[in-house]
C-alpha cells in the first residue's frame, strides 16, 4: 500500500543559501511530487526602479542578484539603449563582454563548488572556490570592487581596462586554463561523481522544450540555445567560440556542459583582449526618448531578459524583468519525482537556481472577513438582543 | 567573565541567515571558509541549525515573510546568542529603504552586537568584525 508523506525543507534549511521552500511528496524513498514555495527574498525591485533615474536603476538592478551582478545590468543598459538608439562604443562592448564572460567563470566555479559540497565532495567545493579567488581579484583590479562591479551605464562603461592590468588578467587566464584542465579530468573521470550524477534528475529534450528550460539547464538537454550567439549584444558577434550541447539531460550532462563552458569564456576573453580597439568607453548620452527597449543577455544560469518603456522624463515608468532562474527552477517539477530522496537535494540545485533573481513578483493575502467570536462576543451579542427587544416590542 | 563563555570565543559557531539578500554576503561569508582565509583554523565552523549556533549572521532586509521567520529563528537559539548583521541591507537596508516590502531594519527585530557594513564586505572586512565580536564577549572595549 503507498503511503504519501510530506518532506518539507526549509525556509531555512543547512542544504540551502537562500531561504526557500520545498515540499516533497514521496512514497517510501521514491519522490513523487514536489512543491516549491518561494516569496522569502522578494524586494520590490521593479518599483523601486521605477522612482530611480536612468543612471541609479544600474546599481539597483546589479543588487538583484550577488552571483550574476553583471547580467543585470548589461540586459538593462541593453534596453535602454535599445530604446534610446544609442551608438555604444566599441571599446566598451569589447569591456562588457570581458566582464560578463570573467562573471561566467566565477559564476560556473561558484556552482561546481556547491555541488560537490551537496555530494558530499567538500574537496571539491574547497578547489572549486580556490580558483575562483583569483577571478575575484581580477575584478578588484579592473572595477575595485569583488562583487557588484558597477561596470555597466547607459551608454558605455564606467571604468576603463587600463593597459598595465592586460598581463594581470592574461596570466590569470593561463593559470585558469590549467585549473579548469584539472578540473575536467578530475570531476569527469571520477567513478563516485559518475555514479551519482549520471542518470540522476533527468529532463528530457521534450520537457525541458515543454518547461521552456534556458541556457545550461536547456543546453545540457540538447536544446541548441544560446542569447549569445541567437541575438548578439556586447561583442559575441566578433569573436569565436562554440555553444555547448549535451544530450544525455542528467546532473552529469550539466556539470560537463558548465565544465566546459569555462574553456569558451577564457578563450573568448584572450580573443576581446586581442581585439580591443582604443577609444572611448561611453556615448554621451542626453535624454531618454519616450518608447520602449528590450534587453536579453545570455547570464551564467540562462537568458536574462529586461523590458524598459519610458514617458521622456529621467525614470522609467515600467521596468519588467525575468531571470533565468524564473524558468529553470519550474523544471524541478518534472525532473525531480522518479528520483529518490537523497537525489532531490541535488537535482534541486543543479539548475543552479537563485531565488533572489526568480522573486519579481509577491502576492498578498488579505485576512479573509472571517472573525473567531469568543465568549465576551457572545455576551454581547446576546445582551444587543435584549436591548433591542426592550426598545421594539417594550413600548 | 564566566568559564563557559570563555570558552565559547575560542570556538563560535555560526548560523548563517538569509533574509532576503542579494546573495553576494551570503557567498562572501562561505568565502571566509574556503581555503584562501579559512577561518575554521579559528575555530569558527557553520553549524546546520539555529539550536547547535552561538552566532547568528544575518544578511539582507527582513521582509514581511522573513521578518517573523527571524524573530523565531532568534527565540530558538541557545543562548548567549550573538548577532552579526552582515552587509549594508542588514546594518541599514541601504537602496531597498523605501521598498514596500521592507517594513524594518534588522536591528528593529532583534537586537545587534556587530554591524559589519559593506556592499558586499570583503572577507577581510568580516574577520576583522567577528574578531571585534570576540572582543566585545571577553569584555575588552
Ligand atoms: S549588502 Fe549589498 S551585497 Fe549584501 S545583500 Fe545587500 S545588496 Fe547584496
Amino acid at each position: 500500500m503507498s503511503h504519501k508523506v510530506v518532506i518539507p525543507i526549509g525556509p531555512y534549511h543547512p542544504l540551502q543559501e537562500e531561504p526557500e521552500f520545498f515540499r516533497l511528496y514521496v512514497e517510501g524513498e521514491k519522490v513523487v511530487d514536489i512543491d516549491i514555495v518561494i516569496g522569502y527574498m522578494h524586494r520590490g525591485i521593479e518599483e523601486l526602479s521605477e522612482h530611480k533615474h536612468y543612471d541609479q536603476v544600474a546599481f539597483l538592478v546589479e543588487r538583484i542578484c550577488g552571483i550574476c551582478s553583471t547580467s543585470h545590468p548589461f540586459a538593462y543598459v541593453n534596453a535602454v539603449e535599445d530604446l534610446g538608439k544609442i551608438q555604444v562604443p566599441e571599446r566598451a562592448l569589447y569591456i562588457r563582454t570581458i566582464i560578463a564572460e570573467l562573471e561566467r567563470i566565477h559564476s560556473h566555479l561558484l556552482w561546481l563548488g556547491l555541488a560537490g559540497h551537496f555530494i558530499g565532495y567538500n574537496t571539491v567545493w574547497m578547489w572549486a572556490w580556490r580558483y575562483r579567488e583569483p577571478v575575484l581579484d581580477l575584478f578588484e583590479t579592473i572595477s575595485g570592487n569583488r562583487n557588484h562591479y558597477a561596470m555597466m551605464k547607459v551608454g558605455g562603461v564606467r571604468r576603463d581596462i587600463r593597459d598595465e592590468d592586460i598581463p594581470i588578467i592574461r596570466k590569470t587566464l593561463d593559470e585558469l586554463t590549467s585549473a579548469t584542465e584539472m578540473f575536467k579530468g578530475a570531476v569527469m573521470d571520477d567513478p563516485v561523481i559518475q555514479w551519482r550524477l549520471k542518470g540522476v534528475g533527468i529532463l528530457t529534450r521534450q520537457q525541458a522544450l515543454e518547461w521552456s528550460a534556458v541556457g545550461p539547464t536547456a543546453r545540457a538537454s540538447g536544446i541548441n540555445i544560446d542569447v549569445r550567439r541567437d541575438d548578439p549584444y556586447g561583442a559575441y558577434d566578433r569573436v569565436k567560440w562554440n555553444v555547448i550541447i549535451q544530450k544525455e539531460g542528467d546532473i552529469f550532462a550539466k556539470t560537463v556542459v558548465r565544465i566546459l563552458e569555462l574553456f569558451e569564456s577564457i578563450s573568448i576573453i584572450r580573443q576581446c583582449l586581442d581585439a580591443m580597439p582604443k577609444g572611448p568607453i561611453d556615448a554621451d548620452v542626453q535624454e531618454i526618448p519616450p518608447g520602449e527597449g528590450i534587453g536579453r543577455v545570455e547570464a551564467p544560469r540562462g537568458e536574462c531578459f529586461h523590458y524598459v518603456r519610458s514617458d521622456g522624463t529621467n525614470r522609467p515608468v515600467r521596468h519588467k524583468i525575468r531571470a533565468p532562474s524564473y524558468m529553470n527552477v519550474a523544471t524541478n517539477k518534472v525532473a525531480a519525482p522518479g528520483g529518490t530522496i537523497s537525489d532531490a537535494a541535488l537535482t534541486l540545485a543543479a539548475v543552479d537556481p537563485c531565488y533572489c533573481c526568480t522573486e519579481r513578483t509577491a502576492v498578498i493575502e488579505r485576512p479573509s472577513e472571517k472573525k473567531i467570536m469568543n465568549g465576551w462576543d457572545l455576551i454581547e451579542k446576546s445582551r444587543q438582543k435584549t436591548k433591542h427587544f426592550l426598545i421594539t416590542r417594550g413600548k | 567573565m564566566s568559564i563557559k563563555i570563555n570558552i565559547l570565543t575560542k570556538s563560535l559557531w555560526a548560523y548563517h541567515a538569509a533574509t532576503s539578500p542579494c546573495n553576494n554576503c551570503d557567498i562572501e561569508i562561505l568565502d571566509v571558509f574556503t581555503p584562501r582565509h579559512d577561518v575554521e583554523r579559528f575555530g569558527i565552523v557553520l553549524a546546520g541549525s539555529v539550536r547547535h549556533a552561538d552566532v547568528l549572521v544575518v544578511t539582507g532586509v527582513p521582509n514581511f515573510k522573513t521578518k517573523e521567520r527571524l524573530k523565531k529563528l532568534y527565540a530558538q537559539a541557545a543562548r548567549p546568542c550573538f548577532v552579526v548583521a552582515v552587509g549594508g541591507c542588514a546594518c541599514g537596508r541601504i537602496m531597498f529603504r523605501d521598498s514596500y516590502n521592507s517594513p524594518c531594519a534588522v536591528d528593529e527585530v532583534i537586537p545587534v552586537d556587530v554591524y559589519i557594513p559593506g556592499c558586499p564586505p570583503k572577507p577581510e572586512a568580516i574577520i576583522a568584525g567577528i574578531v571585534k565580536l570576540i572582543d566585545k564577549i571577553k569584555g575588552k572595549k
